[in-house]
């Protein structure tokens, strides 16, 4: 199916602060649909694609994603997930997704007590590993981006291959060096890099380094 | 009846807990001595409505089970108190 008949939901919460990133890059740059679901709202689940992009839902209060996990439009995007839709949570959407039960483990304060806030060098496994010069940079922007589960939980997602892109140089603290993972059906997926801050080159590397951010869209897309 | 619900949350022995460390840290620069393992974490007051302190301390366990900790790094203790 061509990406322009696609629709994308990109849930939002008091404090979400990536979703226009998402809405310029899927419709933008590869044409797609997309409407903004606010926190508030149940929603039907007649979208191709479920987006829970970054920023600091609720201020991070209690736990990061906590709070927003346990919202009206969350419970929703279960009703997505039980019926195999994809789902990708970005930065604070992937600490909402594992705050939600969708993902395993949870996103504690980077190892050095900072925000983190540079391009990594980032390494892609499995079936992510394919179309993509390995190591490519994506920016992260965390402060709790520290991966962790029990060692049962660590070492499921490593036999099943689950673990999708690490840090070649440990950079939080994250167990396995873990930057994103997928759930066990490799639908629903959580990372902590912005590849949609990876789109285009400029003259000005603070901003935009390169455009490998590129490479996980149209594999998403392809996976829909 | 009115309950006063305390839960204390905590980071599990076995999860690394930064907070707790940078201030064992600075403890030790500024010469404070005889002092480690420093652990940083919540303590949470609800007040409540409970018919009995059964009722009361169930309410409360369900309200962190659900919300206020995550088993997955952090412990939690909860006591309730009539006022």
């Amino acid at each position: 199916m061509s990406v322009s008949n696609l629709k994308a939901g990109i849930l939002y919460f008091p404090g979400t602060n990536c979703e226009t990133d998402l809405v310029n890059t899927l419709n933008q740059r590869y044409g797609m649909r997309t409407e903004l679901l606010w926190h508030t709202e149940s929603f039907p689940v007649d979208h191709d694609i479920y987006f829970v992009p970054g920023g600091f839902s609720y201020g991070d209060y209690l736990r990061s994603g906590a709070l927003a996990a346990r919202s009206a439009s969350i419970r929703s995007l279960k009703e997505a997930a039980n019926k195999n839709i994809m789902i990708v949570g970005i930065c604070n959407g992937f600490q909402i997704l594992t705050e939600a039960g969708l993902l395993p483990g949870a996103l504690i304060r980077n190892e050095n007590l900072k925000h983190i806030c540079k391009w990594v060098d980032l390494q892609a496994d499995g079936s992510w590993a394919k179309r993509i010069h390995q190591p490519f940079q994506w920016p992260i922007s965390h402060s709790e981006g520290n991966f962790t589960a029990s060692s049962e939980e660590i070492k499921k997602l490593k036999d099943e291959d689950r673990i999708i892109f690490r840090y070649p140089e440990n950079v939080n603290g994250s167990t396995e060096n873990i930057a994103g993972i997928t759930d066990s059906s490799g639908r629903i997926i959580g990372l902590m890099p912005h590849p949609e801050r990876a789109l285009n080159e400029t003259k000005d590397y603070s901003y935009t380094k390169n455009s490998s951010g590129d490479y996980f869209f149209k594999n998403l897309f392809q996976m829909i | 009846m009115h309950y006063h619900g305390k839960v204390k949350v905590c980071f599990k022995k076995s999860v690394l807990e930064p907070q707790g460390k940078a201030v064992e840290l600075q403890l030790k620069e500024t010469r404070h001595t005889g002092i480690s393992e420093i652990r940083v974490g919540k303590w949470i007051d609800v007040k409540m409505e409970a018919g009995n302190d059964n009722e009361a301390r169930q309410k409360l366990q369900k309200l962190a089970d659900e919300i206020l900790y995550n088993p997955v790094m952090e412990t939690c203790e909860i006591e309730v108190e009539r006022i």
